[in-house]
């Protein structure tokens, strides 16, 4: 055991487990999400509204393609972080963990479908 | 606790963990505070944060019917479009804004700054202000 620093034996014994993993990702997505939310609310506001033939002719060009997958992937799964930490605080028991699991669920299917619709269209 | 035969089992009327619970004197909640600009506005972060899953899903619905095709995208954008969807989506840019100026307050606290509670009073306001005026500003471009 002399061989093992302090920090050692501490690390994943807290009750998180994971220590601070779930922080630094909202940290890293949050930062993301700083440049890719005003792109994509100046690329998608721009053309909602349009013509159904002029929407598909604008996310076939390669920049608002991909400021649109983009700021779906990294969303949802900064929203999934998110809505952990609330249902966490809020919900207690097996609801806690169902919760926890249809709310990852639906932001990974968002996700998910949203990418596979832009993907299509662009391409 | 009552034990017989190796088998145990809590009193009648209790828990094992505590037998006082229930009965316990409890700190004091949202309630019994006057509202601060610090707590006001950490709360709407949360609310404006979740609140935004509205306006994804609709916009995730309109990108796969515009993959689906016309009459799919004609539907979707009829919604998107209409009063409604023109009022939701008025109040996800605003959402929107404040809670990326509440994700930056967070990332300037998370460096070790402005945590005092003036300064923190101070960003909240400045909060508040921002995300009007970026909303104000977003309605004139787009």
């Amino acid at each position: 055991m002399a061989f093992l620093t302090d920090r050692k034996r501490a690390v994943g014994m807290g009750s998180a487990k994971s220590g601070t993993h779930h922080h630094w990702q909202m940290m890293v997505t949050s930062v993301a999400l700083l440049v890719l939310i005003p792109l994509f609310v100046f690329t998608f506001g721009t053309i909602l509204g349009a013509p159904y033939a002029e929407v598909i002719a604008y996310y076939q060009r390669p920049f608002p393609a991909v400021v649109a997958i983009l700021t779906m992937l990294v969303g949802f799964f900064h929203f999934r972080l998110g809505v952990q930490t609330v249902i966490e605080d809020y919900v207690h028991g097996f609801a806690r963990k169902a919760a926890i699991i249809f709310m990852i669920c639906l932001s990974y299917a968002a996700a998910g479908f949203a990418v596979f619709a832009i993907i299509r269209i662009a391409l | 606790m009552r034990c017989r035969a190796g088998q145990c089992a809590p009193l009648k009327g209790t828990t094992m963990a505590d037998v006082n619970r229930g009965n316990r004197p409890l700190s004091p909640h949202l309630t019994i505070y006057r509202p601060q600009w610090t707590s006001i506005t950490s709360i709407l972060v949360r609310i404006t944060g979740n609140a935004l899953l509205v306006a994804g899903l609709l916009i995730v619905w309109w990108f796969v019917a515009a993959a689906t095709g016309p009459a799919a995208f004609a539907l979707a954008d009829g919604v998107l479009t209409s009063w409604f969807g023109k009022l939701v989506m008025l109040g996800s840019i605003w959402a929107l804004w404040y809670h990326s100026l509440g994700g930056l307050r967070h990332l300037v606290w998370d460096s070790g700054r402005m945590l005092d509670v003036a300064s923190s009073e101070r960003a909240g306001q400045a909060m508040v202000a921002l995300s009007v005026v970026l909303t104000i500003i977003t309605v004139i471009i787009l």
